[in-house]
């Protein structure tokens, strides 16, 4: 009883400090200076109708990579933490209907077509390598909801992650001799605005964070669907 | 409207710290985890939105030149996008944390993980 | 009209405390996760409202899909080797 007093008596503090918070708060009327900055010159400068993309894959660039990184480091532990050794689990077959493997054949090429347009639209339309890459590991998941027993190959999988990490890092470092510093977007012609081929190396780098994603959350789902069940 | 949004983010924050601190299920703190963070990222969107203005993506409704005068700042839509994939890269390691304790002692209350307690 | 948009998103706040209420204190462990999982679709359409479709594509896509179905999974997995069901 005495730690619920405790844990109440936190809340509340903590309540007040946001309470504090929320009536003191008042919007700004106009865009403050990073955002005026980037308003302002981002079609100009990136060739990249979508702001929130431009700031994310060049003007953040660095953030996103280190981003990935952490991503990769969480579904590597939990490789790691779910690892059953060398003996390989014995499961018995799960019938499942016809309904969901028919479905199934037919959804995943819609899914996986979806999300590869999701993120090579990023820098146009909402949207971008972590949508896109969610919905490729959702299509993975689809995959594996039909077959229960189907093993994925890791090697594929952590063959395509390490792979589009290396071109993302080699074009970052492209950026560095080729143009502004690292992953500048500008080694690539920015082209008209609106248009697919635009905005430089933007939707080359996103796709690549696409795959990447994709391929993680999809090494997280494998290494979850391989346990046993306790 | 962003008053609003906030104080909502705000009230998912506290229930997610109450439920986190009260729960003695291990997924129920996980869950309360989720919500927290839900919360987080609606009071930073609520801090980014202006009043009659649109999101900042530029096309026939903006054009660049009256961007400044009509999209919304963009910069903590980035931080929030950014937040999100974190925030499921944490509760999968969170998850796959937990199987393993109850693989251990086939119980997710938290009093049963004693074995650290002094 | 004018009044449109902050009344379905003062709807849209309600049901999200209740949801996040029912995820906490509900009884149903199962519920409890597809609550947490409503939180976050609900959050996605408030996104939108608030001019973010990047982020209500991504709270879409990775809050409320993604997570779910981890929770859920790993529910599944545990509850297998539980004996008695439903947790308190």
């Amino acid at each position: 009883m005495i730690k619920r007093f405790i844990a109440l008596a936190l809340v509340v503090a903590v309540g007040s400090v946001f309470a504090t918070l929320l009536f003191g708060y008042t919007p700004d009327a106009d865009l403050n200076l990073t955002a005026r900055y980037y308003a302002e010159r981002t079609a100009a400068d990136l060739g990249a109708a979508n702001i929130v993309t431009a700031i994310v894959v060049t003007y953040r660039g660095l953030d996103t990579l280190g981003e990935v990184t952490v991503l990769f480091l969480s579904a590597s532990i939990v490789g790691l933490v779910l690892a059953k050794g060398t003996h390989a689990p014995h499961r018995t077959p799960v019938p499942v209907g016809e309904l969901l493997t028919t479905g199934t054949r037919f959804l995943v090429p819609l899914i996986l077509l979806l999300g590869v347009y999701v993120f090579v639209n990023g820098h146009l339309t909402p949207g971008g390598g972590f949508q896109g890459g969610a919905i490729i590991a959702s299509g993975i998941l689809l995959l594996l909801l039909a077959d229960p027993l189907k093993h994925f190959s890791h090697s594929l999988i952590s063959a395509i992650e390490s792979l589009a990490g290396i071109f993302y890092v080699m074009i970052g470092l492209a950026g560095l001799f080729l143009a502004g510093g690292f992953l500048d977007n500008r080694i690539l012609p920015l082209g008209t605005l609106g248009n697919l081929a635009s905005a430089g190396a933007i939707p080359l780098i996103y796709s690549l964070i696409g795959l990447k994603v994709g391929a993680e959350f999809a090494s997280i789902l494998a290494a979850l669907s391989e346990t046993e069940e306790l | 409207m962003a008053h609003l949004a906030m104080a909502t983010g705000f009230l998912l924050i506290l229930i997610g710290a109450w439920g986190a601190l009260t729960n003695r299920n291990l997924l129920r703190m996980i869950v309360a985890f989720t919500i927290a963070d839900t919360g987080v990222n609606l009071v930073i969107i609520a801090v980014g939105y202006m009043r009659g203005r649109t999101a900042p993506i530029i096309d026939g409704a903006v054009s660049a030149a009256d961007a400044v005068t009509r999209i919304i700042d963009p910069v903590p839509q980035a931080l929030v996008l950014t937040a999100i994939v974190i925030g499921v890269g944490v509760t999968a390691l969170m998850l796959a944390y937990t199987y393993r304790l109850f693989e251990k002692k086939r119980s997710l209350d938290i009093r049963d993980y004693t074995d650290l307690k002094g | 009209m004018i009044y449109l948009l902050p009344a379905l998103s003062g709807l849209l706040c309600f049901t999200m405390l209740v949801a996040a209420v029912v995820a906490i204190g509900g009884r149903s462990m199962s519920i409890a996760i597809l609550a947490a999982g409503l939180v976050s679709l609900v959050a996605s359409v408030l996104f939108l409202i608030l001019a973010s479709p990047d982020v209500a594509m991504t709270e879409a896509a990775i809050g409320s899909g993604l997570t779910t179905f981890l929770l859920f999974f790993v529910l599944g997995r545990v509850r297998a080797g539980e004996h008695d069901g439903e947790q308190p």
